[in-house]
């Protein structure tokens, strides 16, 4: 039967390609949650009208990088996908329906009239509680997961706690930092005065976050300390943080000299560093502490198959999704959609 | 509160639920997104502008059926592992890698170019236009392909080994793809999004002409689901009995609990109607017409049938709602034949758009596909209980660890959010169905200005718009 596995570690393969799936997801998606959870603060309802626009052919394609990074999992790492998912079957469930409510705004909220401002809220409120799980869920998943044999061995409520529902929140103020610089970038006048004032606000509250999550990880597991601060490895990661940091820089003098484009670049800069440093931290695991890449792995069969087929369309999903967002560059206007 | 449930039960419950609403939208937008590219190309052939109007009206239709396909679908992909996490690891090896193929070859494929389908109009020339819808009707036709090739292996599976830590291996993946009831299943389901869309598309256009008003388009529109009564709905009923002759040959059990047949018989009679009774294991009040079913199922008339004696209690299928489900379904494949029919006979009288009772009957007609459709689904998801994997592995060892509280409270969230999400998407459908096409001018958030662009001209970044 055909297979790869003489010559590729596909498990390594599949695992780097799960984490980008996630990536592209957490970036693409977390910009327009991100304007969702600045929605109602916005100064006017044409404001509303163009960072709906803003985001109006896009969003579809983001969240399909979620189902990527659910089916890619379920293919890849079936074992990991079964252990994850009812341990995490609240949370998981409740950012669904966030992105329900939020998913059908987009179409409701043009069609509406009268009711118009319900599906404002809904937009708000779905984009808060979809990106507050996805943070729970990271919290959750970072602290350790409850295994026996091949399943979840907790209870229902495991994953709340003060640390998770930190970086629950931690996530709301990350994706609002992503929606208010991509709104400087694709809005103006009024509009972009305003997302411009809310980026540097929450930036702060982002440095704050990042913060707590960086002492706490290696607070939390000997080994992730050990990792970090080591004597070779000192060096090597050092860049992480000083890069980090030296972005909060630029991006705080960019938001204040009236640059468009980079904040939002640097942005997407800033999640990388941390989804890095998360990744070193986390690394071999799938479910921390309990199950790796290796162990999770579906047979070699059933990678290499997906593997040829994601060695051709991935690039093309790329090209294509990159075509969309040339075909509707520039500002957004606040005018209706089709 | 919620410990005397059994939790597996519920997880049945929430999944019949949540994928029974979600397959309503998929069935209505693959007919949609491919008829939607057919005006579209008559439009651009022939310059006439009704069918740009008609096109126009329903798109934005298609943009809210499919925009709750794919929330509805979103929550989909991840049950498999919330509900079913134990199928989820002993088949991930099998079926993980189509659902992986359905997203990288389908999702985002229909994903971007809905897009620039909804948005693009004054962005791209109307060619690349008319290439975003075509790829997005192909988009649905692909995703169908494989999530019923990942459907049809669990009805039919093959390819695959059983490993000594009891999971599936695939062996080969030509068996697996297109397995036994694959290729019937998918010609089965495409043909019956055409039909349900045209129905509905000819129920809207009976309405206009019922009201006089927009009479133009209303012609397209119900010629057009006609032609479909005509030539598609006889198709179907070939296409059903082939399907059903495969299924006969790979899950007797189902096609028994179909007939509402107990004994094992030569020249079976067709069970018209009937009660089936599991507990006495036989159908009630049964009017039967003597040796038809042996003649459709095996083309003889003294053919042998398995009842469902056959198989012990615990393997056969819940059959009163397998035995209803299918009545509902093929009384509709029927009434759309005859749809047909008289559509014929009209249109030969020059009668076909100017009969009130005609128009009546094909407005009661409009939501008859998304009946047939989830009938239809129910005869074969039903029918194959109690597996989930048909011979391999039961439904009752499918499911998570995970208790009845949870099951019973997130399924209590998603009735009542699909509730709020599909009335208001009814009530903005049927707002945009009152207003009807060529209403340009009178799109919510214009702000008087007619057709406007989404994304303003470049030229106009600095320009003196304000807010």
């Amino acid at each position: 039967m055909f297979s790869l596995e003489p010559f590729l570690d596909l498990p390594l393969i599949w695992y780097s390609l799960i984490i980008i799936a996630v990536l592209l997801y957490v970036i693409l998606d977390g910009f327009d949650l991100g304007v969702g959870i600045l929605f109602p603060f916005a100064p006017s309802d044409t404001c509303r009208d163009r960072m709906m626009n803003s985001i109006a052919p896009f969003w579809d394609g983001n969240e399909t990088w979620l189902v990527l990074g659910g089916g890619g999992l379920f293919a890849a790492f079936p074992l990991a996908y079964a252990i994850l998912m009812p341990a995490l079957y609240i949370p998981v469930t409740l950012m669904l329906l966030g992105l329900i409510f939020r998913g059908v705004a987009f179409e409701f909220r043009f069609k509406a009239e009268s009711s118009r401002r319900i599906w404002d809220y809904a937009f708000h409120f779905g984009s808060l509680l979809a990106t507050l799980m996805q943070g729970m869920i990271l919290g959750a998943v970072v602290q350790g997961i409850d295994v026996e044999g091949r399943s979840f061995a907790g209870g229902s409520f495991d994953w709340i706690n003060a640390y998770s529902v930190m970086t629950g929140i931690a996530l709301i103020f990350g994706y609002a930092l992503l929606g208010s610089t991509w709104l400087v970038m694709k809005t103006e006048d009024a509009t972009q005065d305003w997302a411009r004032k809310s980026a540097s606000y929450v930036l702060g509250y982002v440095g704050l976050f990042l913060g707590i999550v960086s002492v706490s990880m290696p607070l939390m597991k000997a080994s992730i300390r050990e990792l970090w601060f080591s004597l070779p490895n000192v060096f090597f990661l050092l860049p992480i943080p000083l890069l980090t940091a030296a972005l909060f820089v630029l991006i705080w003098r960019d938001l204040h000299t009236g640059r468009e484009y980079r904040p939002f670049f640097m942005s997407i800069g800033v999640f990388l560093m941390g989804y890095l440093g998360l990744g070193i931290s986390l690394w071999p695991w799938l479910v921390p502490h309990q199950v790796t890449y290796h162990q999770a792995a579906a047979a070699p069969e059933s990678q290499s198959l997906l593997l040829v087929g994601t060695a051709i369309m991935l690039p093309v999903v790329l090209a294509y999704t990159a075509y969309c967002y040339y075909v509707f560059r520039g500002k957004a206007s606040h005018e209706s959609a089709y | 509160m919620f410990d005397t449930l059994d939790p597996v039960l519920l997880a049945r419950i929430q999944f019949a639920f949540t994928i029974s609403f979600h397959i309503i939208f998929p069935a209505f937008t693959i007919g949609l997104a491919s008829w939607l590219a057919v005006l579209e190309w008559r439009w651009l052939k022939t310059g006439n502008a009704i069918y740009a109007e008609i096109y126009r009206m329903w798109v934005k239709i298609f943009a809210v059926a499919f925009g709750m396909g794919v929330v509805s679908g979103i929550v989909m992909s991840f049950q498999f592992g919330t509900n079913w996490s134990v199928f989820a690891d002993k088949s991930g090896n099998v079926l993980g890698p189509l659902l992986g193929y359905e997203v990288l070859t389908a999702f985002f494929l229909e994903a971007s170019f809905l897009g620039v389908m909804l948005f693009g109009w004054n962005r791209v020339s109307p060619r690349m236009h008319f290439a975003a819808t075509v790829i997005v009707a192909c988009g649905t036709l692909i995703s169908a392909f494989w999530i019923l090739s990942a459907n049809s292996w669990m009805q039919t599976p093959q390819g695959f080994r059983l490993g000594d830590d009891g999971l599936l291996y695939p062996t080969d993946w030509l068996a697996v793809v297109f397995n036994p009831s694959f290729p019937y299943r998918f010609a089965h389901m495409i043909v019956a999004t055409y039909l349900t869309t045209a129905f509905v598309v000819g129920g809207i256009g009976a309405f206009y002409l019922w009201r006089r008003k927009h009479e133009k388009h209303a012609r397209v529109m119900l010629g057009m689901a006609m032609i479909m009564a005509v030539f598609v709905a006889p198709t179907q009923l070939l296409l059903g009995d082939l399907h059903g002759l495969n299924t006969l040959k790979h899950q007797p059990a189902k096609v028994a609990a179909m007939e509402g047949l107990w004994e094992t018989q030569r020249g079976a009679p067709l069970v018209l109607f009937g009660w089936p009774d599991q507990e006495a294991q036989t159908t009630r009040y049964a009017i039967e017409i003597p040796k038809l079913s042996s003649l459709i199922l095996t083309h003889d008339l003294e053919g042998e049938v398995k009842g469902l004696k056959e198989w012990p209690r615990d393997e056969q299928p819940p059959v009163a709602w397998v035995f209803w489900s299918f009545r509902v379904m093929v009384g509709i494949g029927m009434l759309m034949i005859l749809t047909g029919v008289m559509a014929l006979v009209l249109h030969l009288r020059k009668r076909l758009f100017s009969t009130p009772w005609f128009q009546y009957w094909c407005m009661a007609l409009t939501p008859s596909g998304f009946i047939a459709v989830l009938a239809g689904w129910f005869v074969t998801e039903i029918g194959r209980q109690p597996y989930i994997i048909y011979g391999v592995m039961r439904t009752a060892e499918a499911a998570s660890p995970v208790g009845s509280q949870p099951i019973a409270l997130s399924l209590a969230a998603f009735v009542v959010t699909y509730g709020v999400v599909f009335g208001a998407g009814v009530y903005y459908i049927a707002r945009l169905i009152a207003k009807g096409p060529a209403a340009e001018e009178t799109v919510y958030g214009d702000h008087g200005v007619p057709k406007p662009p989404l994304v303003a001209p470049r030229l106009t970044k600095k320009g003196g718009r304000h807010v």
